[in-house]
């Protein structure tokens, strides 16, 4: 979504993501003890990482990228690299270089007893939330002012501050947005594998982008469609050849993809009348 | 209305402006006509507040525009077409033309302008759920200023508007430039085309490396001898 409007590959989304899961084991820990249960601690923790995440967001595009918004390409990109080492590093410090267990936040749900060998709740909870963010980012971006200004924004800025778009306001709030977003996942992915570091936000920043590029950059039912089939193609890679090598089939079918289909599974070329 | 005085602007090391002085009185059309590259462009972006003016005084009103932000500009009734008439080509023509009263938030005199401009330029009713991109050339130019006028301007900066454009169709469009000014805007019109801008216009300048160096009325600019040799190849 970043890269959509400012032509930046954020490096340090996947540590928005890694900070996320941080804020809501912290919160999780705290809340456990005030005797708070269930869906309560869930819901504070996904709500304290997201404004937490949001604040990051903002202030690392106030500093490592506003500044560099008129410079060559390569210098944002190589600060974004920064910035990623440097939170990495900066909670590994603050906290710990080890792996910290994550407590399942997300309840058991009585009725999917039947069929909780096919899908737990963490799931089912994993996959609604991603739908329902998707169908309100997807709102969010056709039918909001807001939303049409990060569209203006994203393909002519000079001319969005024509018509009276306040520019660095619309991209601040594509970085709270994005940031939000990452630390949601951040708190259900953590909560789902059961534990966390300082590191798994490379990874996923990665894979994230990865699943990007293969839906076509820019479209939100592209980045989930890229998503189904990158896991698929990793658990499938798992289960018949054998984990060693999940990574390597998800990166080779990024390459093959960007030999044969540079624009994404649902992406346009970007080709257009002047 | 509007007034430079000395304005030098320019990008990096490179300076477009070295002194641009001019006025825009209330209800004309004024038209600054120059060369390629003389700095006509980089005026209007001065005035716009995309390009700041690193010396000189761009007063609106007679109130200074330095400083503020091109959305604070636009507030003020200030609306640019710029060259190439900048068409955001992924959204349809109603989007670009919504963005256009961006600043607004009377929902009702909104709808008002939209008919207006679709009366104006009944293709751009046709075409209103068509991706900006796709318009020809002729009707990106008029979907151009028609967002300029969603905006509700009180001067309203033209950029090379026939730029182009086939001879018919910028016979049309300068046309429709004559009713919006007869509607009450305010109209600084900058063109290469100087013999057709100088038709339209009350008064004129003529600017030459970033420098104006002639005002006079746009009669007296047509028949000037230096003015017909170098811009209208007579």
């Amino acid at each position: 979504m970043v890269y959509g409007i400012i032509r930046l590959i954020n490096f340090a989304h996947g540590e928005i993501y890694m900070l996320g899961a941080f804020i809501a084991l912290i919160v999780a820990g705290a809340l456990t003890i005030y005797g708070f249960s269930g869906w309560a601690i869930l819901l504070l923790a996904a709500l304290l990482a997201a404004v937490y995440a949001a604040a990051y967001g903002y202030t690392l595009e106030r500093i490592a990228y506003r500044p560099l918004r008129d410079a060559p390409r390569l210098s944002p990109l190589i600060s974004a690299i920064g910035m990623s080492l440097f939170l990495q590093n900066y909670v590994m410090l603050a906290q710990t270089p080890d792996f910290l267990p994550f407590p399942a936040l997300i309840p058991e749900f009585g009725f999917l007893e039947p069929v909780a060998h096919i899908i737990g709740a963490a799931e089912v909870v994993i996959l609604v939330t991603s739908a329902v963010l998707m169908v309100g980012l997807t709102v969010l971006i056709r039918s909001t002012r807001i939303g049409k200004a990060m569209r203006a924004t994203q393909q002519d800025m000079t001319m969005a501050r024509l018509v009276g778009i306040d520019v660095d306001r619309v991209i601040s709030f594509t970085f709270i947005v994005g940031s939000v977003l990452a630390a949601i996942g951040g708190v259900l992915v953590g909560s789902y594998l059961g534990q966390i570091n300082f590191a798994i936000g490379f990874m996923a920043g990665i894979k994230a982008f990865t699943a990007a590029v293969l839906g076509g950059i820019g479209s939100i039912p592209g980045a989930v469609l890229g998503g189904l089939v990158l896991g698929l193609t990793e658990a499938l890679a798992a289960g018949y050849v054998s984990s060693a090598y999940e990574d390597v089939f998800a990166f080779g079918l990024l390459v093959l993809i960007l030999i044969l289909r540079p624009a994404g599974i649902l992406g346009r070329a970007e080709r257009e009348k002047v | 209305m509007l007034e430079l005085r000395g304005v030098q602007a320019g990008y990096g090391r490179i300076q477009a402006l070295r002194e641009v002085t001019l006025t825009v009185g209330g209800g004309e059309i004024v038209t600054l006509i120059g060369a390629n590259g003389a700095g006509k462009s980089t005026t209007l972006m001065a005035v716009c507040g995309i390009v700041p003016a690193q010396a000189g005084e761009i007063l609106f009103e007679g109130e200074s525009l330095h400083g503020l932000s091109p959305e604070a500009i636009v507030r003020r009734g200030i609306v640019q077409v710029p060259e190439g008439r900048r068409i955001f080509p992924r959204l349809s023509v109603l989007e670009n033309l919504e963005l256009g009263a961006f600043l607004r938030r009377d929902a009702a005199g909104i709808r008002r302008d939209l008919d207006h401009v679709m009366e104006l330029f009944p293709i751009l009713a046709d075409r209103r759920r068509q991706p900006g991109g796709t318009l020809s050339g002729g009707e990106q130019q008029m979907l151009a200023i028609s967002r300029a006028l969603m905006a509700r301007p009180r001067l309203l900066l033209l950029d090379e508007p026939s730029l182009g454009l086939a001879p018919l169709v910028i016979r049309q469009i300068f046309a429709i430039i004559r009713r919006i000014n007869a509607e009450g805007t305010t109209v600084f019109l900058v063109e290469q085309n100087a013999n057709q801008a100088l038709k339209l216009a009350h008064r004129g300048y003529v600017l030459e490396n970033g420098r104006t160096v002639l005002a006079d009325t746009a009669e007296r600019l047509l028949d000037n001898e230096d003015v017909k040799r170098a811009y209208l190849g007579i």
